[in-house]
């Protein structure tokens, strides 16, 4: 509950402010649109449309994502934070915020590459449904750790897509690979193994989390 | 009411190479008072985040008790209220909205009661529905006390509490100090004389700060 009113607090003040909303809609405009113009009229294959679907979502994300406790730095907010609530609290809080962001992201991403590249092809909806859950708590649970290590840093800008990359990339590779099985028409019993790294990620990301989010937030 | 204590133990910070102060030890009682006084840059603001867990000390501990009960560090926010100049609050929610969502937050049912006897004590239950971007620094200084009183904590730390305040402001302060400390245990850092004739201890940083251990 606490958790709940503390996303509420953040989701509150998003509207009011834009502080990630914008940023994230500009991302996804400018890149789809790069993409868009680099392409032209080739031709480009389904594996590579699909693999620059996850492309564009990393990036998104590491535009976005490090607003949860940027913002709360940048403003000097983070002591208020400490004074109202435990650091589980607050890990969990702004976790469920990012995990909102990731989702409402990703549709946008996904729903706008369904209509302007025509070779992205989804042969297996229900295995990309899932490849596209859990990959997206992996990447929300992953970008929030690594968010709340940046906000403390002098440089964060730099410091977060560096950060982010080689704890992102397992799950990227995974979920790229996801992708091409489910626009080959695999079904979800044969991209188990792929499946199961996948929420295997997501349980130890999200066990370091809680864990090691006390060490991090405090100074 | 239940006894709050507070035993700074062996507490030693330094940052860097710099020592800011060695082995205070101290200990504080609810009912009280008490004062920590130095100079600007002696390393009052320092003690006072030891004193309310927001940083670690390089050595020594910090140990809270509530009837005898070792707080853990987790839950001491329930038991705190901290007031000072570098604590910034929501400036997109208007006062009412700050006050509501960190009572939400803290898990308690917003007093609504409580809040109008606080911001009327402090002078803008007028101004409860502007956005504190609106709000002077003295105006936030004194918002800030509400945000620390609202969920009746035993432990006051006050850190520079008249900063920014008008007379009437620091009025209202001073009756604040002197109700808290019926029950509560109330610890003030500041270097204006005024602040701390309320106190009845007083921890000067100073003696702590020799590196031979003279105290």
């Amino acid at each position: 509950m606490k958790a709940l009113a503390l996303f509420q607090k953040d989701w509150k003040s998003e509207v009011r402010t834009r502080y990630a909303i914008n940023a994230l809609a500009m991302f996804i405009l400018v890149t789809i649109s790069v993409i868009l113009f680099s392409i032209g009229s080739e031709k480009i294959t389904d594996y590579l449309t699909g693999g620059l679907l996850w492309v564009v979502i990393f990036f998104s994300a590491m535009s976005g994502l490090s607003r949860a406790f940027v913002s709360e730095e940048e403003r000097g907010t983070t002591l208020t934070l400490q004074l109202i609530a435990a650091p589980s609290t607050v890990f969990s809080g702004k976790l469920l915020f990012n995990v909102l962001l990731v989702f409402l992201m990703n549709f946008v991403i996904t729903f706008l590459y369904e209509i302007l590249f025509e070779s992205f092809t989804i042969e297996n909806y229900s295995l990309f449904a899932l490849a596209f859950l859990f990959g997206n708590i992996g990447i929300a649970v992953s970008s929030t750790m690594i968010a709340a290590i940046i906000s403390k840093a002098s440089s964060k800008g730099t410091l977060y897509p560096v950060l982010s990359f080689p704890i992102l990339l397992p799950l990227i590779l995974t979920l790229l690979e996801l992708t091409k099985f489910s626009m080959d028409g695999k079904t979800i019993e044969e991209s188990f193994v792929e499946l199961a790294i996948l929420v295997s990620y997501d349980v130890i990301m999200l066990t370091a989390g809680y864990l090691l989010f006390d060490f991090i937030w405090k100074d | 009411m239940s006894d709050y204590k507070l035993k700074l133990d062996n507490v030693t910070m330094i940052f860097g190479r710099r020592l800011i102060f060695k082995e205070i030890n101290f200990e504080f009682e609810n009912g009280k008072v008490y004062g920590i006084a130095g100079h600007n840059g002696s390393g009052k603001s320092t003690l006072a985040k030891i004193i309310s867990g927001i940083i670690a000390p390089t050595r020594g501990k910090v140990i809270h008790t509530n009837s005898s009960k070792k707080i853990i560090p987790e839950k001491l926010h329930d038991y705190l209220g901290f007031v000072s100049p570098y604590l910034v609050l929501y400036d997109e929610f208007t006062a009412e909205e700050n006050l509501i969502h960190f009572s939400k937050i803290r898990g308690h049912k917003y007093d609504h009661e409580k809040a109008e006897h606080l911001l009327n004590h402090f002078g803008i239950y007028d101004r409860r529905n502007d956005l504190l971007k609106g709000y002077s620094s003295g105006m936030k200084q004194r918002m800030k006390f509400v945000f620390a009183l609202m969920h009746s904590p035993r432990l006051l730390l006050l850190d520079e509490p008249t900063s920014n305040l008008d007379n009437e402001g620091k009025e209202s302060v001073y009756q604040i100090i002197e109700k808290e400390s019926k029950d509560n245990l109330v610890i003030v850092a500041s270097n204006e004389e005024t602040d701390l004739s309320y106190c009845s201890n007083i921890l000067e940083v100073e003696m702590f700060k020799k590196d031979n251990g003279t105290k």
